[in-house]
């Protein structure tokens, strides 16, 4: 997968709309139960069939959801007001999706990625979900098909829709965006958050421009994008084949287009006539929402840890950044991390075996067990081989550090023997021992293997490396 | 007649709306909605700082429902309602349009 930067020059421009389904129980203006995978059209009624004379009333857990994923993003939450988007298609059996427009009920906010770039959020407002077409015939495109069939079990499941400001450059802080926002979406339980089940949806609007430039080019929306990896690449080619464009003294044209994943390339969406003309008004069969200072208060109160203020605990208290504890946290285990902190451990110890060793889960190994071999390790009484080893009879097992190392016969070797065998070492390899002395670090490695050799990798190699330098400086 | 809107325009909007118009139709939709538009600008005139906009006639807001499910329709009157429908699904023309 070629994620390259740009060429030289070209700066990436990226602004994220992703869409978000609730987890309710019901739809946004109807009582018909909120459920993916359902057999087709069982979840239907009157209101999300559009049928004449039914009215819509909204669901207060979902303007609760959309308030709650608002504050988790620090927008301001703000009266707002329903707003009928009008166009034609049989997804939307009404002729409109109802949205909101001028008035969003969450303003502006900010996403802090794990490396502590900070990603503006333009608005995060409420609308419906459309149903869903699948087109019959042809090539399966829209453009071949014969007919299309529709579901509206997914029309008027209520959405979030989270709209970013133009300010990603790189794929990776896109990339992290959208892992930080799913994080945040399951942290606080507003969605299950699920891109393969099309639960999180996002659109890319990808531009490029001359480095050190401040203007926003003609942008492309990438939709069908099914994966944060595929999001990634997508992004890329779409780059890619902007500064060809203009390097061939032509440019793109603002459009929308699709990912093909299997060809791994953007093509264009066949885009309808008036396309962005939706001649919004505001939703008269709807009330408007008017939060009160008291409950945003109350949403604030409530709100559970989100990843950003526990990879700061977790941080602080191992004595790191935060970037460097962001996969920790993003795998649950910040509890763990804290609780062998907590029974003496150190940071650096605790956190290196989280990653490296513990991605699978921690088993039967308990806080104080790891804060106990972690010690151990550091003290120089297990190898970090031996540690690892430890470590996983623990995970598989339970128990003690001290009693598991003694069952595997890891005894910490006296440093006054190491000394002997290291002294030896030296005294039969006069010739290697030269090019140590003379700063040769490629033979360090002969030296250190030939101890571990001798001691059936019982050895510290961080004890073996200070007493080579010692016995280098006073020759 | 007010200069408001362009027969033009009001073509574009009845193109949207799906509606057909005839030539008399959209000279009098054209002069009507002029109307509508000198209303508009009469009160645009009017020193409204400080005045809310109002989003609704009625003096009401927070109007919701609980989260509870409650039954859907039974599928196949749903379905017996539509013109043509296969696999348990509404079966509709060709769409000319995006692709979703
Ligand atoms: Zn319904």
């Amino acid at each position: 997968m070629s994620e390259s930067d740009l060429p030289e020059g070209w700066e990436l421009v990226v602004g994220l709309e992703v869409h978000v389904e609730l987890a309710t129980n019901t739809k946004l203006f109807c009582s018909c139960p909120n459920m993916f995978g359902d057999e087709a059209n069982t979840n239907v009624c009157p209101t999300c069939l559009g049928l004449p004379g039914s009215l819509p009333v909204v669901n207060e857990q979902a303007v609760h959801f959309a308030m709650v994923l608002g504050r988790a993003l620090g927008c301001t939450v703000q009266p707002s007001v329903f707003a009928r988007k009008n166009y034609f298609y049989p997804d939307m059996p009404k002729d409109y999706q109802v949205s909101q427009y001028d008035l969003p009920t969450n303003g502006e906010g900010a996403l802090e990625l794990p490396d502590g770039y900070v990603v503006g959020i333009e608005r995060a407002h409420i609308e419906e979900d459309t149903g869903k077409s699948t087109h019959v015939g042809g090539d399966g495109r829209i453009s071949g098909a014969d007919y299309s069939l529709v579901d509206y079990n997914r029309a008027g499941v209520p959405l979030v829709e989270v709209v970013s400001r133009p300010n990603m450059h790189t794929i990776e802080h896109a990339k992290a965006y959208v892992s930080e926002l799913r994080d945040i979406l399951l942290a606080t339980g507003v969605s299950d958050a699920k891109m393969e089940e099309g639960s999180m949806r996002v659109d890319a609007n990808v531009s490029v421009r001359p480095t050190g430039s401040t203007e926003l080019r003609t942008r492309c929306e990438i939709k069908n994008v099914n994966s944060i990896r595929s999001m990634g690449r997508a992004i890329d080619y779409e780059a890619h084949r902007h500064i060809d464009l203009y390097n061939n003294n032509d440019a793109p044209r603002q459009e929308t287009r699709h990912w093909d994943e299997a060809n791994g390339r953007t093509r264009p969406g066949r885009s309808k006539e008036d396309a962005d003309d939706y001649r919004y008004f505001a939703e008269p069969d709807l009330l408007p929402l008017d939060p009160t200072a008291a409950e945003i208060a109350a949403i604030d109160e409530a709100m559970p840890a989100l990843p950003q203020q526990r990879r700061r605990a977790l941080a602080e208290a191992a004595g790191l950044v935060p970037a460097d504890v962001a996969l920790v946290v993003e795998r649950n285990q910040d509890e763990l991390a804290l609780a062998a902190l907590a029974a003496g451990a150190g940071g650096a110890g605790v956190v290196k075996h989280l990653i490296n060793n513990l991605a699978d889960g921690a088993g039967q190994l308990t806080p104080e067990a790891f804060a106990g071999l972690v010690s151990m390790e550091t003290r120089g009484d297990l190898s970090s081989t031996q540690a690892k080893t430890v470590l996983a009879e623990l995970v598989a097992n339970g128990g003690q550090p001290a009693d598991v190392a003694a069952g595997l016969g890891f005894e910490a070797m006296d440093t006054s023997e190491l000394e002997i065998l290291v002294d030896g070492l030296i005294a039969d390899n006069p010739d290697e021992w030269g090019r140590f002395c003379e700063g040769d670090k490629k033979i360090q490695g002969f030296f250190v293997g030939q101890i571990m050799k001798a001691t059936k990798g019982q050895a510290d190699g961080k004890v073996v490396n200070q007493l080579l330098a010692s016995r280098a400086s006073s020759s | 007649m007010s200069n408001r809107i362009s027969t033009d325009e009001v073509a574009h909007v009845a193109r949207l709306a799906r509606l057909q118009l005839t030539q008399g139709e959209l000279e009098r939709f054209t002069e009507q909605l002029g109307d509508v538009l000198e209303h508009a600008a009469d009160i645009e005139a009017l020193d409204l700082d400080g005045v809310t906009p109002m989003a609704h006639p009625l003096p009401l807001a927070n109007v919701a429902r609980p989260d509870t499910v409650r039954p859907s329709l039974d599928r196949d009157e749903v379905l017996s309602q539509a013109p043509a429908v296969e696999d348990g699904r509404f079966k509709v023309p060709k769409i000319l349009g995006e692709e979703l």
